[in-house]
């Protein structure tokens, strides 16, 4: 029932941002917004188990990644405000923008929460609505390009994922059922006919990885997370690939207890090891700051799927690691807004000697890319290392070997980049227009951070027991 | 009937593969939407009455009118030119069609299952195929939406298959349609008329890494 009223209230707030215009009224909405998210997150936590309006069950899963976007969210929405009125918006696109991202939030938390597989795609659906809005918030012509590639790719991964559920109620007609929800399909899991179900898995994965950010669709996201303002890149590149995952691995759980088990591993090894491939060839040329840490999150999926499709420690290891990359990978993006504010430009080339204008951001990103290249003592060095120990115990070693090699890759490139950024000074910058950056804006930055790196190196016994509580399904 | 009706509609995607005109796109496309009306009509025999007339309205006010009459529209707003631009010709599009259809045929024979009739299988999947192809062939960002469009017809076109036993799918392919088209067409389509001259994929390609 509760979640009923929290997607009313939501809903609702975000109706009202969108009609009103006064400043006062938009600060209010969002305080509220933030408000039910807590409530509703904090009555998700103890109400663990339970099923909601039939559609709605506050499992493991869907409660650690609700929290985790819970936690997102009130910085995500902190850094907007300034965003906002830093650019001195007229009220009408304030309006967009805050409805926009207030909706967006509400769709993920509904499709994380989702048991049933068609209603995590009517959510999906509604994240690429709002997500488009946000892209094209600057109503400019790259940023028109960025949302037609992003709505075009996500509209056809969208049907994509709709074949696949129709094949599922194929496969699932012969065990003499309709009901596509999760744990009814698991009652049935040994009845599935394997061929529609192999389909089902194929286009399922597929038109997921659009929202997760692996190859074959992942160049949407890239182009998204370029053109939205950072505060909503940073929604994208974490809590929105987070939907992704939870499409693929909910469906995964079902396909782990049938005969297509090693199937559809190979099928995840060879995205995963593509995802990373890509990644890693592109890290090496990028110089677009914003498209750079984009492309290191499609690294990280690949990594998170390859721990996911290794099995025994790797599924403990997936979630982990899915988890603190998106607080990670978020707190970078919110911290670009101000590199912005202080070179004028995302260009690597543009940018440089950092330390000096702004140490408190300087450290924020050192340390995000410490932790985004995974060395200790980031949390992140604990999952990628569990996650390459599940590849070793599952005799992957050429696979592991190869990926060692990309990742030194990515590391060199990444390296190479943020050392420049952070050191190098750049010429002929005029250094009398470099606005003076109050360091206060880069603490939620380090409060995210330094999560990732306790959750990592140090995690709360409850948290440990969710993620196997979570994982757990896959292996009974 | 219902099989006279899917070959037709597997003959609209042959005839489209050879197509000169951008107009005739958008014909096939009515085409199409009357088509998927009349195996909606015939197919569909276990389902409420409110919810099949739900569904029929869909197929012939939405796929059959209001989308050909708007992408026609665009066309004469955009002064899109008439030629498809592909790029390939069209002899080798045909045989590509025609390879895909065919191999879809090889495929449904393979399969052994009494729940399904087999012709939707493959009508829809040739039409996935089919209009992937469009979108990789050809030029313009409006035979791309076409492309799209007919992948949506072939999709509905599936889940008319399970449409007795589960209607809540036919329902959300309906969602799926309407909230993709509403989505595609009207406000970008539109908007990318506005801003760039000509609407050709070679413009959209300023976004890059370096």
């Amino acid at each position: 029932m509760m979640i009923g009223i929290y997607l009313i209230c939501a809903y609702l707030i975000s109706a009202l941002l969108f009609l009103n215009r006064k400043a006062a009224g938009n600060n209010i909405l969002i305080v509220l917004f933030c408000i039910l998210q807590t409530v509703f997150t904090v009555y998700a936590c103890f109400s663990y188990r339970e099923t909601s309006l039939i559609y709605f069950t506050f499992d493991s899963l869907g409660l650690l990644l609700l929290i985790t976007l819970s936690i997102i969210t009130i910085p995500a929405l902190f850094h907007s405000y300034l965003y906002i009125v830093r650019h001195d918006e007229s009220p009408q696109s304030r309006a967009l923008y805050f409805a926009a991202i207030v909706f967006l939030i509400t769709s993920i938390t509904a499709a994380y929460l989702a048991n049933h597989i068609a209603v995590i795609w009517i959510f999906t659906e509604m994240t690429t609505l709002s997500a488009s809005v946000l892209i094209y918030h600057h109503r400019n012509k790259l940023a028109l390009e960025g949302t037609w590639k992003y709505v075009f790719i996500c509209a056809i991964s969208i049907t994509f994922v709709f074949i696949g559920i129709l094949f599922l109620s194929l496969s699932l007609q012969h065990a003499g059922s309709n009901d596509l929800s999760f744990a009814n399909l698991m009652i049935y899991k040994d009845q599935l006919n394997p061929f529609w179900l192999r389909l089902a898995f194929l286009f399922i994965f597929t038109g997921f990885t659009a929202k997760l950010g692996l190859v074959p669709m992942y160049t949407a996201g890239i182009d998204a997370k370029d053109k939205a303002p950072a505060p909503a890149g940073a929604l994208m590149a974490s809590v929105l690939m987070n939907l992704g995952f939870v499409g693929i691995f909910r469906f995964y759980v079902i396909i782990a207890h049938t005969s297509l088990f090693h199937w559809a591993n190979l099928i995840i090894f060879i995205a995963a090891f593509l995802s990373i491939f890509v990644a890693t060839v592109y890290m090496t040329r990028v110089t677009n700051i914003k498209r750079m840490f984009a492309y290191s999150g499609i690294e990280h999926m690949g990594i998170v799927m390859l721990g996911l499709a290794a099995g025994g420690i790797g599924y403990y290891a997936a979630i982990l690691h899915i988890i603190l990359h998106a607080f990670v990978k978020s707190s970078l993006f919110f911290q670009f807004n101000q590199l912005y504010r202080t070179f004028q430009s995302k260009s690597i080339q543009q940018v440089g000697n950092y330390f000096k204008y702004n140490p408190a951001g300087a450290i924020v990103l050192l340390l995000g890319f410490i932790s985004a290249t995974a060395m200790p003592p980031s949390g992140l060095f604990v999952s990628e290392f569990l996650i390459f120990r599940s590849l070793f115990e599952g005799s992957y070693i050429i696979l592991l070997v190869v990926v060692l090699l990309l990742l030194t890759i990515v590391i060199w490139a990444f390296g190479k980049n943020i050392l420049k950024i952070l050191f190098l000074p750049v010429t002929g910058l005029d250094e009398t227009k470099i606005p003076k950056i109050n360091p206060w804006e880069s603490v939620t930055q380090y409060i995210l951070l330094f999560t990732a790196i306790w959750l990592g190196l140090n995690p709360p016994d409850i948290f440990v027991r969710l993620i196997q509580d979570a994982v757990n399904v896959l292996t009974t | 009937m219902t099989n006279v009706l899917l070959i037709l509609f597997i003959i609209s995607l042959l005839y489209v593969s050879i197509a000169n005109r951008i107009i005739t796109y958008v014909r096939v496309l009515a085409l199409q939407g009357f088509i998927l009306f009349g195996v909606t009509f015939l197919q569909l025999k276990d389902i409420q009455t409110w919810n099949l007339i739900l569904i029929l309205l869909e197929t012939v006010v939405f796929k059959a009118l209001a989308v050909p009459m708007f992408l026609g529209y665009l066309i004469r707003r955009n002064r899109i030119t008439r030629e498809t631009e592909p790029y390939l010709p069209h002899f080798i599009s045909l045989l590509i069609i025609t390879m895909i259809v065919v191999i879809t045929v090889l495929l449904a024979n393979s399969i052994q299952d009494t729940h399904l009739d087999k012709i939707f299988f493959i009508v829809s999947l040739s039409t996935l195929f089919t209009g992937l192809y469009f979108i990789a062939s050809r030029k313009k960002i409006i035979t791309h939406v076409m492309g799209y469009l007919m992948i949506e017809n072939g999709v509905f076109v599936l889940s008319l298959a399970v449409g007795n036993e589960m209607p809540d799918l036919v329902n959300l392919g309906i969602m799926l349609d309407v909230f993709a088209s509403v989505l595609i067409l009207g406000i970008f389509l539109n908007k990318i008329g506005d801003v760039f001259k000509d609407v050709d994929v070679d413009q959209l390609s300023n976004l890059k890494d370096y």
